[in-house]
């Protein structure tokens, strides 16, 4: 949460001026369930990543190679930071390479 | 005025066209699947950094705002509920102006963006004058079929016999007795440029169409109704934001259109469904979505009535215009 | 008091003295000023300012933009969105209008954008009314904005090229209402004289950094939700800032009076040196009629004088006490009612309030007159005087608002 300041430390006429600041809330809080990438199905076909509303999915130039030895130069990557476990991505995914888990509560 | 018109260029053929750069968000309070939230991470996608956002009173407004966080990355500004249109026909005619007297040299094109509360309803006098003046303004609604910010109440955008909290499903009265408003055809008699349907279940679609219309605009106003589903207003599960949308389209409800320079044109897949077997049954539709779980054997009839009605008017456009 | 500098060179920054109405005099200065956009809807009596203005634009007399907007809701809205992006912006309403305006008048302060409107009052409906009074304005004082009240076409005329110079200074930013008599000003012929184009744009440069829209680089967030956690600091900035530009507003006043010879002042006090008696009012009113008849009371001997606000927002307190501190008593003439208060003239009020901080004690009397253009006639306020010369002496203050003119 940011400090609360004054009237006479913010901008005038209550702009915010840091653009997509608001990657500071962190809504991965929210989540109740959470998507989990099968890297080994994926198919890399970038479904998830174009549906995800937040987003929260990475685009990562990341090699991986599959058990099966397929190479792939790309991965994605759920950001847990931001991702609010709706599962569309799970739902989306062509290949079901993406399942919903319940969140463990932290003991 | 024809000559930019004639040479649209498709941007984007396949997802990997499709910009990595973010405008919007992470961080958004938006509600966990939310169409509209999708809808503007799209749209920005394809509009790019040189835009200047007007954002009506809504879901989106409020989700992405919220002091002293903004979700934006381009220059943004919310005035009210009903005057997306008139903000921005005044910064449209501000950089004609400054640029016209060597003050500024903005490229920047300007894109209002409203729910359909702030579109059908209280915004609808603003957008006619916008239009009927012709500025140079892309106007996307973002149709999530109710009031949400307000707690889903029924718009003019809402649905025939959705259950909404001001058209509750009652002994006497069953969810919401009016049908849809037609606003393509109100917007398309302003015989503006380019005015489309998209969704958000298309997203290659819906950013071309982007593209098309920020190209129009050195000839007059564009229009985008953009479909997007709302799970908590909907009582859909928020997995099903997307399928949902797809299914709006594939079942006839949400044809997907263009209005291009006085041309009618249906999109894929919306230009396979004049016939009407190449449709999917409207119960797929309507089965997930809580908001219509009430609906009897003879409703779901009235309702498969009207969508068969929308496209025998719409076969009608194709014809005359097409 | 309006002051006249006669100094030659100053002087002839005039270049014509012309006939003009209240409402071409506006116009005028708004194309002396060179504003950007001008975003206007019709309606009595603003509507010759704006077809003025759209004849200057027509023929390229003013380079503007001018949007001939479908209500006075989107003018304003359209102003807002114009001034955010950094134009320089007019627009003008009056009753109906104005009320249609309310809900961006508050915006348009809570976004500090330094919008100028020519506000000619007029009654409110209903019934509808055409005609002049000021209910109007006083619907809509407590939105933040810088408020001036002219009495004459000059002043107006003035007052507008002073208003975009007050708006735009980093001190101030926020919007100002220029207003007048409907039709007893807005439509009768004053002479004016204009000033030298060249001259005037000096006076009103154009300042940078004020387009935050336009700034790609640095894209900006405006009109952002605030929660009660910020709401109040961020209200309080504008509270404070119409507060302040008092400062700013005297400044301009000043400094306009050096390059054009004439400063009026946020109050103009006439005869008031050893007034006993004094007539506290705004618009057409205090330089016309009560003017007279306190000429016509001082001609049988009485002390009488007339205080005119200028300045109504922020209201010029200090101003007033002095001014009225050594009175026998005083009455407020009203041109606008406030149904239900304890006493129902509008200013009455703030007047009442100003003395009463200051520790001043001494009959005052709230006078509502000339509502829907009553016919205020000089003899009127020739009587008032001799109604507070008796109240002093009696101590009888009539504690209800006196309803002049009624039937
Ligand atoms: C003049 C006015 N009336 C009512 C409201 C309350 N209000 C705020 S948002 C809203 C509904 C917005 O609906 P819609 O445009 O569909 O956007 P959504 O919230 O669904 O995204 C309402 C009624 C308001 N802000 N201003
Ligand atoms: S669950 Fe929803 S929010 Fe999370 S990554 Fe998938 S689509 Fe994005
Ligand atoms: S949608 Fe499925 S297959 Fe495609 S990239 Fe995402 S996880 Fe991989
Ligand atoms: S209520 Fe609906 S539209 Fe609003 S934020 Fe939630 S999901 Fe999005
Ligand atoms: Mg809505």
């Amino acid at each position: 949460m940011s400090e609360l300041k004054s009237w006479t430390q913010i901008p005038i006429g209550g702009y915010i001026t840091e653009p997509q600041n608001s990657v500071k809330n962190k809504t991965g809080s929210w989540r109740t369930q959470r998507p989990v990438i099968d890297q080994d199905a994926c198919t890399r076909c970038r479904i998830c990543w174009l549906y995800c509303p937040e987003p929260a999915i990475l685009e990562l130039n990341k090699p991986y190679v599959t058990k099966s030895g397929r190479k792939y130069n790309l991965t994605f990557e759920i950001n847990y930071d931001y991702c609010k476990g709706c599962g569309i991505c799970a739902n989306e995914c062509p290949v079901k390479a993406i399942k919903m888990v319940p969140e463990v509560v932290q003991q | 005025m024809g000559m930019a018109s004639g040479q649209i260029k498709i941007g984007i053929r396949t997802i990997w066209d499709i910009p990595k750069e973010e405008y919007f968000g992470p961080g958004q309070l938006t509600c966990a699947g939310c169409g509209p939230s999708l809808a503007v991470r799209h749209i920005l996608k394809a509009a790019g950094p040189d835009v200047i956002v007007v954002n009506a009173t809504g879901c989106i407004e409020v989700t992405s705002t919220q002091y002293p966080y903004t979700a934006w990355g381009v220059p943004y500004i919310h005035v009210a509920f009903e005057n997306a249109a008139a903000v921005a026909s005044g910064i449209e005619a501000a950089i004609k102006a400054l640029n016209r007297k060597g003050i500024a040299n903005a490229k920047a094109k300007v894109i209002a963006l409203a729910g359909d509360g702030g579109t059908y309803d209280i915004g609808m006098q603003a957008l006619s004058g916008m239009l009927e003046r012709g500025h140079g303004v892309l106007y996307v609604l973002y149709d999530n079929e109710a009031y949400m910010n307000t707690g889903i109440q029924r718009s003019g955008g809402t649905p025939r016999f959705a259950w909404t909290t001001t058209s509750p499903v009652g002994s006497r009265i069953r969810g919401k007795v009016q049908s849809k408003k037609d606003i393509m055809s109100i917007v398309i008699a302003h015989h503006i440029p380019y005015a489309a349907t998209a969704s958000i279940a298309y997203p290659i679609d819906l950013m071309n169409k982007v593209r098309k219309a920020l190209d129009a605009l050195n000839e007059g106003p564009a229009f985008l109704h953009v479909f997007a589903p709302c799970p908590p207003g909907w009582r859909i599960d928020d997995s099903k934001t997307v399928e949902i949308a797809r299914l709006a389209v594939e079942t006839g409800v949400f044809p997907l259109f263009e209005w291009d320079h006085g041309k009618f044109r249906l999109n894929p897949p919306s230009n396979m469904h004049v016939d009407k077997s190449k449709r999917k049954p409207l119960i797929n539709y309507l089965k997930p979505q809580g908001r219509f779980a009430h609906l009897k054997e003879e409703e779901i009839k009235a309702m498969e009535a009207e969508v068969d009605g929308y496209w025998d008017y719409l076969t009608r456009l194709l014809k005359a215009f097409g | 008091m309006t002051q006249v500098i006669e100094k030659e060179r100053e002087r002839s920054v005039v270049v014509g003295k012309v006939g003009l109405t209240t409402n071409y005099a506006i116009a005028h200065a708004v194309k002396d000023v060179d504003v950007d956009v001008v975003a206007a809807y019709p309606i009595t009596p603003q509507t010759t300012i704006i077809e003025k203005l759209a004849e200057y634009v027509a023929n390229g007399e003013l380079d503007a933009e001018f949007i001939p907007v479908e209500s006075e809701h989107s003018a304003l809205s359209a102003a807002v969105g114009a001034s955010a992006a950094g134009a320089r912006v007019f627009t003008a309403t009056s009753a109906q209008g104005l009320e249609l305006m309310h809900e961006i008048l508050h915006i348009a302060s809570g976004l500090r954008l330094p919008i100028v409107m020519a506000v000619p009052g007029r009654a409110l409906s209903a019934p509808i009314s055409i005609h002049g009074d000021y209910q109007d304005l006083m619907n809509v004082r407590d939105t933040g904005w810088v408020i001036y009240i002219a009495s004459t076409a000059q002043e107006a005329y003035d007052t507008v090229i002073e208003a975009f110079r007050v708006a735009e200074d980093p001190r101030v930013l926020l919007p100002v209402i220029v207003s007048y008599d409907g039709f007893l000003m807005s439509h009768t012929t004053e002479p004016v004289e204009v000033y030298d184009t060249k001259a005037v744009r000096e006076f009103t440069p154009r300042r940078h950094n004020t387009r935050p829209l336009l700034n790609p680089e640095r894209p900006v967030t405006m009109g952002a939700l605030a929660t009660p956690d910020w709401y109040y600091e961020i209200k309080y900035q504008a509270i404070n800032a119409l507060r302040a530009s008092r400062g700013v507003i005297d400044e301009v006043d000043s400094e306009f009076n050096r390059r054009f010879g004439r400063a009026y002042g946020a109050v103009e006090g006439f005869m008031l040196d050893d007034a006993d008696y004094i007539l506290v009012t705004y618009g057409g009113a205090a330089t016309w009629n009560a003017l007279e008849a306190a000429k016509e009371a001082r001609g049988r001997g009485l002390r009488a004088g007339v205080l005119r606000i200028r300045l109504f927002r922020p209201f010029p307190s200090n101003d007033l006490v002095k001014r009225l501190a050594d009175a026998k008593a005083v009455a407020v003439v009203d041109r606008a009612i406030a149904p239900g208060s304890p006493v129902e003239g509008p200013v009455f009020k703030d007047v009442y309030i100003a003395l009463r901080e200051a520790g001043v004690d001494k009959p005052i009397v709230s006078v509502i007159h000339g509502i829907s253009q009553r016919t205020m006639y000089i003899r009127d306020f020739y009587e008032l005087y001799y109604k507070l010369r008796d109240i002093a002496s009696t101590g009888n203050v009539p504690r209800e608002s006196l309803y002049m003119g009624l039937r």
